[in-house]
């Protein structure tokens, strides 16, 4: 107490970090320097001793938070693990298998803001003959847009059958997820079917961002505009589909929101971004143009996304 | 940033004010407030989101269960004021010909 020096002060330090490996309550530390100060100053005591008690009394009810902020802190441990499981469960769950075609190439990039993701794109194909892809973006995200994405994925599971027509796979899938959910979730999608012998791809949306068309012949990108609610909104509801033909080096590029909604800077007009990127990189592989795109959209962004961001490209 | 919404009731009819941001972190607080609201049979409902300078697909979320709400209990909502960004956030997602809205400019035409 009188000659209080740095050493002093160091050994103090390496003391506490001992206590606190070994859970000593805050009212006990007092309680072991009371005992140290009666022994070194016997005579002092009877002053003191009042002091200390109070301050003991004082400590333990820091004591009691701190007990509880360490059974929070295990109660988040265990929340994260059980975290982690399930978003493995959903990575193997919601899988999305690209397949690999001769006469078509296929990129596709797909990556959650937060452990999970809410989108989820989807492949059908026959042989080289047809070749569907659906890309949905669920609202919300984190775990209840999982398990409403698993239930759109065994619902387009079981249309095997009929995955050629867009408008039926949607008309579809809206009744299942209408009857599945509750008021404020729905789904938004955009499902495309090409005819790879004929090159005609035809497509249908239900609530979903546009996709582009590059055509290579004219040198220029097309939207593919197609009017369609969203999907578990209302349950009978009707969706059109359009067609157009696909020709050599044409591409079809189809996106969720977090790719077009730039929240930070509004001015930029983020298709423009698009369609200049990927206009002076056609020559890339379909995957290497998803990866560019990314790449580029995180730049613009500042590296800070705020959407999951899903990108499906197709190269003639 | 947060979201407010104000109501006011003037001549049986119910006006609500938003404001700010409506994202995934912000939209709870709104759907509750909204979810208070006592729709009776033929209460007139107007949302001005005129001060509504962001808005994502769970706040979009947030209106389409209001709307089925009142859809239910025989009420009428509409939405007013929306920016050209909402505008076209309500007219990708079909909502715009499912729900009754009013852009910015009609209101400015009024």
């Amino acid at each position: 107490m009188v000659n209080q020096t740095e050493r002093n002060l160091y050994i103090a330090q390496n003391f506490t970090r001992q206590l606190i490996q070994k859970n000593i309550s805050p009212e006990d530390v007092i309680s072991i320097h009371k005992n140290a100060v009666e022994q070194i100053f016997p005579n002092q005591m009877n002053e003191l001793q009042p002091a200390y008690d109070f301050l003991i009394e004082v400590m333990v009810h820091y004591g009691m938070a701190h007990r509880e902020h360490q059974s929070l802190l295990q109660k988040q441990a265990e929340y994260e693990m059980e975290m982690k499981i399930a978003t493995n469960i959903q990575k193997t769950l919601l899988k999305t298998y690209v397949p690999n075609m001769k006469n078509i190439d296929i990129g596709m990039i797909s990556v959650p803001i937060r452990k999970m993701n809410g989108d989820y794109v989807h492949f059908f194909h026959d042989g080289e003959e047809y070749l569907s892809v659906a890309v949905t973006d669920v609202v919300g995200k984190g775990v209840p847009a999982a398990l409403c994405m698993s239930m759109v994925k065994y619902g387009l599971e079981t249309l095997v059958y009929a995955y050629k027509d867009p408008s039926y796979v949607l008309e579809v899938i809206n009744r299942v997820i209408e009857k599945g959910v509750d008021d404020s979730m729905f789904v938004s999608m955009f499902y495309g079917c090409l005819n790879v012998e004929q090159n005609i791809f035809s497509y249908a949306s239900a609530g979903h961002e546009p996709a582009l068309h590059y055509s290579a012949k004219n040198d220029q990108f097309f939207t593919l505009e197609a009017k369609g609610l969203l999907l578990g909104v209302l349950s009978e509801t009707n969706y059109t589909f359009h067609e157009i033909v696909l020709e050599e080096n044409d591409l079809i590029i189809m996106m969720t929101d977090g790719v077009t909604e730039f929240r930070v800077k509004e001015e930029l007009n983020s298709r423009e971004v698009i369609t200049t990127l990927i206009k002076e990189n056609r020559h890339l592989s379909a995957q290497q143009l998803c990866q560019l795109l990314y790449k580029e959209i995180e730049r613009v962004q500042n590296f800070k996304l705020f959407d999951d961001f899903t990108v499906v490209i197709l190269k003639k | 940033m947060d979201v407010t919404i104000h109501f006011k009731e003037i001549d049986h009819k119910l006006f609500g004010f938003v404001e700010g941001e409506i994202d995934t972190f912000t939209a709870s607080g709104l759907r509750d407030e909204l979810e208070a609201v006592k729709i009776t049979e033929g209460l007139e409902i107007e949302l001005d989101l005129s001060k509504v300078n962001y808005m994502d697909s769970t706040g979009l979320g947030i209106f389409v269960a209001f709307y089925k709400r009142a859809l239910r209990e025989n009420g009428k909502v509409k939405l007013v004021g929306l920016s050209n960004r909402l505008q076209r956030l309500f007219e990708i997602t079909g909502l715009s010909d499912l729900m009754d809205i009013e852009t910015d400019k009609k209101v400015e035409l009024r």
